[in-house]
């Protein structure tokens, strides 16, 4: 399809608009070719020429992997399709004169900076809590000094392919960063130079999503099921285990 | 401005064993008391600043992005290289220097190239520590693959997302050094210039990307690794907001951008499908060591295709050219870039194109499909499998090597990689060029370093694949954290440097009338359309090919397009808030200069060698001539606004011969 007509709903915030709130859009000329982010390109190009405030989105490699888009699209972070962030989806999958509706992430602990750019400084933190092995540079061993077994270096990889986008707050209705934090830790725990610090890396980094203001993980799984690199509930399962051993047979506490 | 290489005497393989061991140190109490600010956090940048953190210097780490996770290196695929020959394959140190150095087209430096090459097996083991899951074998060691320009297999890899999980070892690094308290992050900060005091670069002046206030930030050294300017053509593989604004901030103070019209055009990319087109995607040149590259053999059957009546799968075998097994039977499909690219690039002028632009052509996984199906049958005992299963087979093994990437193309183009052949074409993805720095990675400004992508330093005219991954890790693992010394135990009876001093105010002062400038020419046309208009214009004149005639027309219209935007550039919000079109404007205004030193820089050099290719100078059967006896240098320009300042860094080749470049 050459040429799609779409209506946007739009949340914006910021500007003319402190409180927030809904905006509608008409927009045509749309290509089924074109991705979802470049169609919002036009939206903005259109603004402009009017000397209209263009809508803040964040985006960069448009490439599914520096996790910096964050969009709620029709209700769905990252948008319809499974595993695919906003970047990589494309208008083939929307039809003529659809209703599209755009929102930030919504989670206390990601403050909204502009229309639908959010803060996620509170992810960074977290990994600055423990999300790391402590290793300088220049003190390593060769690198075929520790075998590991291939199924499991790729369990490790499959955990640590998150991009740190956030949609697994988006999508819970508890905005609990459960699933990232999973993620990290267990990545972590499956790699031999990870498991020496994993006790007090799992306490430090749950201390801190606490104190950020994400909210507790009641099992619904929704993240999974929106989480653009399909990072499974295992992890957090596999990190409410560590959680536990941690507590009861360490004296290595969060401190 | 001093202008030396500062090579050290010695034996190549013994210069930086020697160098390393009698430089001077700076004594941990001094460190204490040294501050660095390190401007980007991809690989090295980030892995620099993480290193500097744990020898104990002071560091301040500005990134523009929400998060030092987010720099572009995340977006590399393929792999990384590193002498460990652990495949037993005949590889080595001087192996991977040679292959660098024949790859660049001898227009690097040898010391620093083979630098590089001993470093890269430290690299390897130290991602491993942290913990970055590479690629394994069943007996649980590392795994290797093969990549252009070579006939080794060297390459470690992450399943196709080596990039990120490195990226990802060095951020986590990075933040481990924060929690310290010995990194101060300042992320949505963008420098906007160089402060310059006594002839040395004293700091930056940053503008806070959420409230729009500049900042201003003194150290005892400034780093710069920004990456490259590939965006100077609008559609690169490159992030949408990667820019070459910190470099070129820097040039405007003086400091010199070498060979600035060596870029990379990278073969293997989803082609452009519209005017609306915003970036372009790179399909890993690992796809290579399995997929085979073709066009019809005949106008009419590309013409069919173009035209939607056939599509590759009608084409029988005999009707279709493999022009590059044919022309390069020694490398086949895994020639170096440059030379796939025009490869490409011939076919489809040759009117032989396969997409309904005409600019694309096929990269076909069928051979590789029945090849590894066959092979899978025979290992599971199934002698008598049928087309079907060994397809089936087959499909499974080329999913578990490259799904994701298969995935991505699905995503884009809604056609099915594994029953049609996937359709590419060249496009920007590197740049060799960068700020000169000489064999301590700092540039020509005391005081100010270069690392990663943003130097000049180790790829000459061309890059071989999954090599920069390797020098951006290199350079802020294991070579300035030495280097750097050099100069900062000259600084340690410097004080604290005072960033409320005249130097700093004034630039201060000088960056906001910019800004004002700009939001108050209050035109009609968005920075993005400018930009767009510039990317065409690159692109058409300084692209795969060029020759005299266009550069000088290309150099004359990317002027008036400069004087179009700073008098009629539209820039909408306002200047103390967040405001990404703000930021762009400023990206642009610095492309519209970097782009013209590009036309300037291909115009001067009379050769063609790696990816820059003059159509002037080409032998009879088309590949590339180069002048060895009158451009073996490196080309570094002095800005002026008027006309820019060559100044030649003679190249000398005391380890490796200069040979025509030859994979055939």
């Amino acid at each position: 399809m050459e040429n799609m007509k779409l209506k946007l709903r739009i949340w914006r915030q910021g500007g003319k608009f402190p409180q927030g709130k809904f905006v509608d859009y008409e927009l045509d000329g749309v290509n089924d070719h074109m991705s979802f982010l470049e169609m919002l390109d036009v939206l903005n190009e259109k603004l402009i020429n009017k000397k209209e405030d263009p809508i803040a989105f964040e985006h960069d490699c448009r490439e599914g992997i520096c996790g910096t888009c964050s969009l709620v699209i029709n209700g769905y972070p990252h948008g319809p399709m499974q595993q695919t962030t906003a970047c990589q989806l494309h208008m083939r999958h929307f039809r003529d004169g659809d209703t599209i509706t755009i929102e930030p992430w919504r989670s206390r602990a990601f403050p909204i900076v502009k229309d639908l750019v959010v803060n996620r400084d509170s992810f960074d933190r977290i990994i600055q809590a423990g999300g790391f092995i402590s290793v300088d540079t220049g003190q390593a061993q060769d690198g075929n000094a520790i075998p590991i077994e291939k199924d499991q270096a790729s369990h490790a990889f499959d955990a640590a392919t998150c991009i740190g986008c956030g949609a697994c707050v988006a999508a819970c209705p508890n905005a609990s960063a459960m699933l990232f934090v999973g993620a990290k830790v267990s990545h972590l725990a499956q790699v031999p130079q990870g498991k020496v610090e994993a006790d007090s890396r799992v306490q430090r980094m749950i201390a801190q999503h606490d104190a950020e203001g994400f909210g507790r993980c009641s099992n619904i799984t929704a993240c999974e099921a929106e989480c653009p690199k399909g990072i499974s509930v295992e992890h957090i399962a596999r990190l409410n285990r560590q959680y536990i051993a941690s507590t009861l047979g360490s004296e290595k506490v969060a401190n | 401005m001093p202008f030396q290489s500062n090579v050290p005497p010695g034996e190549l393989s013994e210069k930086w064993k020697q160098y390393r061991s009698s430089m001077p140190l700076v004594a941990p109490n001094n460190k204490r008391r040294l501050e660095v600010i390190i401007v980007g956090t991809g690989l090295a940048g980030g892995a620099a600043a993480a290193t500097f953190g744990e020898l104990g210097y002071k560091v301040k780490v500005f990134t523009f992005h929400d998060s030092p996770r987010r720099a572009h290196s995340i977006a590399a695929q393929g792999g990384i290289n590193a002498a460990k020959n652990y495949q037993n394959d005949g590889d080595s140190i001087y192996r991977l220097f040679y292959d660098t150095i024949k790859g660049g087209d001898y227009r690097s430096r040898e010391a620093n190239v083979h630098r590089l090459a001993e470093v890269s097996v430290n690299i390897i083991d130290q991602a491993v520590a942290q913990g970055v899951p590479f690629a394994r074998e069943y007996g649980g060691l590392l795994s290797n693959r093969s990549f252009g320009g070579v006939q080794v297999s060297r390459t470690f890899y992450a399943r196709g997302q080596t990039g990120q999980q490195l990226l990802l070892g060095a951020y986590q690094s990075l933040s481990r050094q924060i929690s310290l308290g010995n990194v101060q992050l300042f992320n949505r900060h963008e420098m906007i210039d160089l402060v310059m005091e006594d002839g040395k670069a004293r700091g930056i002046i940053a503008r806070n990307l959420l409230t729009g206030e500049t900042e201003r930030h003194g150290a005892h050294a400034v780093v710069l690794g920004t990456g490259g300017y590939g965006n100077v053509f609008y559609l690169s593989t490159n992030a949408m907001n990667s820019n070459g604004s910190a470099a070129w901030r820097a040039v405007k103070q003086g400091a010199y951008m070498a060979n600035p019209c060596f870029t990379q055009i990278h073969p293997t990319c989803i082609p452009v499908s519209g005017e609306y087109q915003s970036k372009l995607t790179l399909m890993s040149e690992s796809l290579r060591n399995d997929g085979r590259v073709w066009v019809p053999k005949s106008q009419e059957d590309a013409a069919a295709i173009r035209e939607g009546r056939k599509t590759g799968l009608d084409i029988a075998e005999q009707d279709r050219d493999y022009y590059l097994e044919r022309r390069y039977p020694a490398f086949g499909n895994l020639v170096p870039r440059d030379v796939a690219s025009r490869a490409a690039k011939t076919a489809c002028d040759e009117g032989l194109g396969v997409s309904p632009t005409g600019l694309a052509v096929y990269l076909d996984f069928d051979a590789a499909i029945q090849r590894y199906g066959k092979s899978r049958a025979h290992s599971l005992n199934e002698y008598n499998a049928d087309d079907l299963r060994i397809r089936e087979l087959g499909v499974a093994v080329i999913e578990e090597k490259y799904g994701n990437l298969f995935e991505m193309y699905e995503k884009i183009t809604g056609e099915d990689p594994y029953v049609m052949p996937m359709k590419i074409y060249p496009a920007v993805h590197y740049t060799m060029g960068g700020l000169w720095v000489d064999y301590n990675l700092q540039t020509n400004v005391p005081g100010l370093f270069a690392i990663g992508e943003a130097n000049f330093s180790d790829h000459g005219a061309n890059r071989l694949g999954a090599s920069a991954l390797m020098q951006g890790l290199a350079d802020g693992y294991f070579v300035l954290p030495y280097t750097i010394g050099t100069y900062l135990s000259q600084e340690i009876r410097n004080p604290v440097v005072d960033p409320d001093g005249p130097a700093f105010r004034a630039a201060e002062a000088k960056s906001q009338e910019r800004i004002d400038r700009l939001m108050n020419i209050n035109g009609t046309k968005s920075a993005e359309a400018f930009h767009r208009e510039l990317g065409k214009i690159m692109w058409e004149y300084c692209g795969m090919a060029r020759n005299a005639e266009g550069l000088r027309k290309g150099r004359k219209m990317i002027r008036e397009l400069r004087q179009e935007f700073w008098s009629n550039v539209y820039v909408p919000g306002r200047i103390k808030e967040y405001n990404p079109e703000l930021e762009k404007a400023l990206r642009v205004a610095d492309f519209l200069e970097l782009g013209e030193l590009m036309m300037l820089d291909a115009l001067d050099r009379n050769e063609s060698c790696g990816g820059h290719f003059r159509e002037e100078y080409q032998s009879e059967d088309g590949e590339a001539l180069r002048r060895d006896d009158e451009y073996a240098y490196v080309s570094a320009w002095e800005w002026d606004d008027t006309e820019p300042v060559l100044h030649k860094e003679e190249l000398i080749f005391e380890n490796v011969e200069l040979k025509t470049r030859s994979y055939k």
